[in-house]
């Protein structure tokens, strides 16, 4: 079955050929364009990254079925996680973000003074939202792991944004790009709003292999990490 | 004759499940196979035996639980996923169900909780206008009104408010609270 996943010979080109939303993901290992026809592997340790960790991010965010098992999270050297974590964070609040607000503020602008305040002050929440989510994730999760990592006797953070928050950060995308091209007359700015429209489905999209990350990977890891701490 | 409910239980607890099993009518109910703990090929399961109802012991789901459960209704999807509920869960956790089943529940309330939850379903009519009452129920839940208080004020139960937002959602394709309350506004339903 793991057949058709990507594995460390194929050549990096090809694999970001399959899908290419990867390039996303590529500054937030600190890998740079220009693979030339060098191999997943090689690049890796060009960059001195643990392939199985760079894989299991690429397949996660390609495959919808993929699901790593207990030997794969056992077997991963899952020291990036946290540093690719945050990196994915930074990418949304400092690049992501700004650039659907730009956006939106032209489009409020256009759109009239009762649409624009709607959608200024939807966006707003959503954004405080968000950096609220991310902080106590940096703030209460990942020193939990890494001092799990470093054999700590640690207990687990109680924190409301432990685990299973992510649906509802991307389902507020998905009802603004809902309310932006069923409810605002854009007749006058039909490709701004189609641009804002597309830079929100694509962090859309981005967030929700995020969530699947932290889900599938970040919490399995964690609990992996418990279980050993108990034995210990 | 009415077609009868087809029932799968997933529940660890052979004395639970039984119990279940008597208190409803078998001409009415008819269960599958129960399961003790959920099989990783559970999606494929219910594809093929067509469940009408899936009573689920939530305990039994990874953490988190919602990828799973999606899968879960995914593999069919006008089946009523039904917790089957006898210690503290998170309440985020219940609240995908459609419908939460106590164990301290009255037995002959039990048939007509599962009756419920089958029909509960989303309305059959194709049309995407709001009806009046869920439009009541919108601007409710848009001024920031909880199930529970939007249930006392129209005097319907709190799974009736339920569907209607599930209706509301279907209908418009929103699914957070912040996004009806525009939703609201743009269609001056409330002031903004």
């Amino acid at each position: 079955m793991k057949k058709r996943y990507f594995v460390g010979r194929m050549k990096m080109a090809d694999v970001v050929a399959a899908n290419h939303t990867l390039i996303l993901a590529m500054p937030r290992f600190g890998i740079s364009l220009g693979f030339g026809e060098r191999s997943v592997q090689e690049i890796c340790e060009q960059y001195g990254l643990p392939v199985d960790f760079v894989l299991l991010i690429f397949n996660v965010y390609t495959f919808d079925d993929y699901l790593p098992d207990g030997d794969d999270l056992e077997r991963t050297d899952f020291s990036p996680l946290v540093p690719y974590l945050e990196a994915s964070h930074r990418y949304y609040l400092q690049e992501r973000l700004p650039h659907i607000e730009r956006h939106l503020l032209h489009v409020a602008g256009s759109a009239g003074e009762r649409y624009g305040r709607v959608l200024k002050s939807f966006f707003e929440d959503y954004r405080k939202e968000v950096v609220e989510h991310f902080e106590s994730e940096e703030r209460e999760v990942f020193p939990y792991l890494q001092r799990l990592r470093r054999g700590e006797q640690v207990e687990r953070p109680v924190s409301e944004h432990f685990a299973d928050n992510h649906s509802d950060l991307v389902d507020k995308l998905g009802d603004l790009t809902q309310i932006l091209y069923k409810y605002i007359p854009g007749d006058n700015f039909a490709e701004e709003l189609n641009e804002l429209v597309f830079a929100i489905m694509q962090l859309s999209a981005d967030l929700e292999k995020h969530a699947v990350i932290e889900e599938k990977i970040l919490l399995p890891y964690i609990m992996q990490l418990e279980r050993g701490r108990d034995e210990a | 004759m009415k077609p009868k409910v087809q029932v799968l239980v997933a529940e660890p607890s052979d004395m639970i499940r039984e119990g279940l099993k008597a208190l409803l009518d078998e001409d009415e109910f008819v269960f599958q196979a129960p399961l003790r703990e959920l099989p990783v090929d559970l999606p494929q399961r219910i594809s093929r035996q067509q469940p009408d109802v899936f009573i689920l012991n939530p305990t039994l789901l990874n953490t988190p639980s919602r990828m799973q459960l999606v899968s879960i209704q995914q593999a069919r999807v006008n089946m009523a996923v039904v917790a089957l509920v006898y210690q503290y869960i998170d309440p985020s956790v219940l609240q995908q169900f459609r419908t939460v089943l106590d164990v301290r529940e009255k037995g002959s309330k039990v048939a007509q909780l599962l009756r419920e939850s089958c029909q509960a379903e989303v309305d059959d009519d194709e049309s995407y206008e709001l009806s009046e009452r869920e439009t009541e129920v919108l601007v409710l839940l848009a001024k920031g009104g909880s199930s529970k208080e939007i249930a006392d004020k129209l005097n319907i139960s709190v799974h009736t408010v339920n569907t209607h937002r599930k209706n509301i959602t279907r209908k418009t394709g929103i699914k957070s609270v912040a996004g009806l309350a525009v939703y609201a506004m743009l269609h001056n339903l409330v002031v903004g």
